[in-house]
């Protein structure tokens, strides 16, 4: 009788236990996935839809938002600039930050932990602390309003993470393929080309793009050091209080999708990068 | 002819000296197996010879040619690591082939020689299959069969058979003993187990604390060991050590018993095999401690004179703890230590 009570009791504690959980994901998933809902179901409705009020919860499919964000001045070569930035921040970043991330998981060097920390410290001064004095000597030097400077900027930011994920692929790639690819007549070189480089090739993959979204995202530098060349987010902000709700909308709705598609493609390696097994 | 000599090589790893002053000649097409424990310095001399790690002082020639500042792939070598290192994202055709692709060998003959070595690997039908899809045994023949279809003049094998269970390891001995017979490769086989090194070698070097102890055929190291760690480091169980002190000239008294043995001025220590010893009716005085049947065989742990001591015997014997036994060494199989320098007294 008393072990009937028990398991009854035991049973409802671990369903209240699931209910808690699941609504506590649901809540989660809500947080997230309810502002993205309204960004899409806005973006995809007519001009005339987004500014009336009640607003509906099924998308019209009304390309009117989207076709009128395409039309307004600047906006598409904003993008391009956005694209740009982000695809020259993507190669640099890799083309510096891979090979730092190879020297720190397979070299021994004096000052190779410092050098991991001060790669970290690099993101620990704000950029609003920087914009100022980078403004002042991107004028001096002619780098202003330009691409290729604001993607300098955007490398400085990508670089650490670049680095660390590189060097966690490199790290677990162990050091005796390579040296099997020696003995098996490589060079040092010949042996990344053959047998490092396509197995980390994923992960790069990987690390490139979160560069470009780190980029593609950046809005601070962004608007302080361009004028004319300005990028998506850049222009966005600049019309903020200007702009139609439906501009407000579409704008965000284009630069919060690649982020979003991007990061999710690449969630694996960013947990391998914290040192969580990836799965 | 690929005759491998060492000659003086050192290795120090900032204050640690892992090798000192190595010298050893490996005649061609011999199979040399370098023994010891782990830390001993064996895997680092067969790195120094791969051209994987450089040494401190000394050199190498390979086949006549100094090749100590020359890079892996120029010296002739192919090597079988640990872990294997088979490339995961080669599928085991491309993995054989790796080195002959390389070479810039045509196609037809990177073909015939991957086909023929997997085919003396007896791994013809995993040839399609990627490394993650094949079991370590599998791994092991493809890591060696790579080695092999580069044909080199020396094959180096860093503990090849240890990541492998018992039975495969025992299978994978005597195949590739088989292979590298067959082969007119020179051999360098690094290993801690000694029941490798006896079955497969044509020479052991036993090692130990980076120095070469006794490079000598497996039995000789067997029978004659140069050295007391040789002697309490080959055989299972170990030799058996007593005490000697001299009794008059090449006459000396092992726990009360006098026998024959070198004439030394000074106290000398007393070995011999646990299988050497008899039942006798005069002999070393031992008491029985713990009695294991092992089938063919006793193993007997006793006691003689406060030391312990190991014997097997024949396992019709009908021996209880606690029973005094009497036991004669063989004495042509009696050998003698130095105990302040170790080494062997003839």
């Amino acid at each position: 009788m008393t072990a009937v009570t028990t398991d009854v009791a035991g049973a409802d504690t671990r369903r209240a236990g699931r209910w808690v959980y699941v609504s506590a994901v649901g809540l989660l998933c809500a947080w997230v996935l309810v502002p993205l809902y309204f960004l899409l179901i806005n973006t995809l409705s007519s001009p005339e839809t987004v500014n009336s009020f009640p607003k509906p919860f099924i998308p019209e499919f009304d390309l009117g938002s989207l076709t009128f964000f395409a039309n307004f001045a600047g906006m598409l070569t904003a993008l391009k600039n956005s694209i740009l930035v982000a695809g020259l921040t993507m190669i640099m970043s890799i083309v510096i930050g891979a090979p730092a991330g190879y020297a720190l998981s397979r070299f021994d060097f004096r000052g190779k932990e410092l050098f991991r920390l001060l790669i970290l410290l690099t993101r620990a001064f704000p950029l609003p602390l920087l914009a100022l004095p980078l403004a002042v000597m991107f004028i001096q030097t002619g780098l202003d309003d330009t691409v290729f400077g604001l993607a300098l900027v955007h490398t400085t930011l990508a670089i650490p993470f670049a680095v660390l994920i590189t060097f966690a692929l490199f790290s677990g790639i162990p050091l005796e393929l390579e040296e099997a690819a020696w003995t098996l007549g490589c060079t040092r070189l010949t042996a990344f080309s053959k047998v490092v480089l396509p197995l980390i090739l994923p992960g790069i993959t990987a690390s490139a793009i979160f560069a470009f979204v780190i980029s593609w995202n950046e809005v601070f530098a962004a608007a302080v050091l361009t004028i004319e060349n300005r990028t998506l987010t850049a222009f966005l902000l600049q019309n903020l209080d200007t702009s139609p709700l439906h501009l407000k909308f579409a704008g965000g709705f284009i630069l919060v999708m690649p982020a979003l598609i991007f990061i999710f493609a690449v969630r694996k390696y960013l947990f391998a990068m914290w040192g969580i097994a990836s799965r | 002819m690929a005759q491998i000599e060492i000659k003086n090589v050192a290795k120090r790893f900032g204050s640690y000296q892992a090798l000192h002053d190595i010298n050893l000649t490996i005649q061609d097409q011999e199979f040399m197996v370098l023994l010891g424990a782990s830390g001993c310095g064996k895997t680092t001399l067969l790195r120094i010879i791969a051209g994987l790690e450089t040494a401190t002082t000394g050199e190498v020639w390979i086949g006549g040619r100094r090749v100590d500042h020359l890079a892996p792939r120029d010296r002739g070598i192919a090597m079988v690591f640990q872990n294997y290192a088979v490339f995961p994202h080669l599928t085991v055709f491309e993995n054989i082939g790796f080195g002959l692709r390389m070479q810039k060998l045509p196609n037809d003959e990177v073909k015939g020689r991957v086909e023929r070595t997997a085919e003396l690997m007896h791994i013809e039908q995993l040839l399609k299959r990627y490394s993650g899809e094949l079991s370590g045994g599998q791994r092991q023949r493809v890591a060696v069969a790579r080695a092999l279809a580069m044909e080199p003049d020396v094959i180096l094998m860093d503990e090849p058979l240890s990541n492998l269970d018992a039975l495969l390891r025992m299978e994978m001995r005597a195949e590739l003993k088989g292979v590298l017979a067959a082969s007119t490769t020179t051999a360098i086989y690094v290993t801690h187990d000694q029941v490798e090194a006896m079955s497969m070698a044509d020479r052991i070097s036993v090692m130990h604390q980076g120095e070469i102890v006794q490079a000598a055929s497996p039995i000789e190291v067997y029978r004659n060991p140069a050295a007391e760690f040789v002697a309490g480091f080959i055989g299972n169980p170990p030799m058996n050590f007593l005490p000697a002190a001299p009794a008059g000239d090449g006459k000396w008294s092992v726990a009360g018993q006098v026998m024959d043995g070198p004439s030394s001025g000074k106290p000398l220590k007393f070995a011999i095999r646990p299988e050497d010893m008899r039942p006798a009716d005069t002999g070393l005085t031992a008491t029985a401690k713990v009695v294991e049947p092992l089938g063919a065989h006793l193993l007997i742990t006793c006691e003689v004179q406060g030391s312990m001591f190991r014997a097997v015997l024949d396992s019709d014997m009908s021996v209880k703890p606690g029973d005094q036994l009497t036991l004669a060494p063989q004495p042509d199989r009696m050998r003698w230590f130095d105990p302040d320098t170790t080494l062997a007294v003839a």
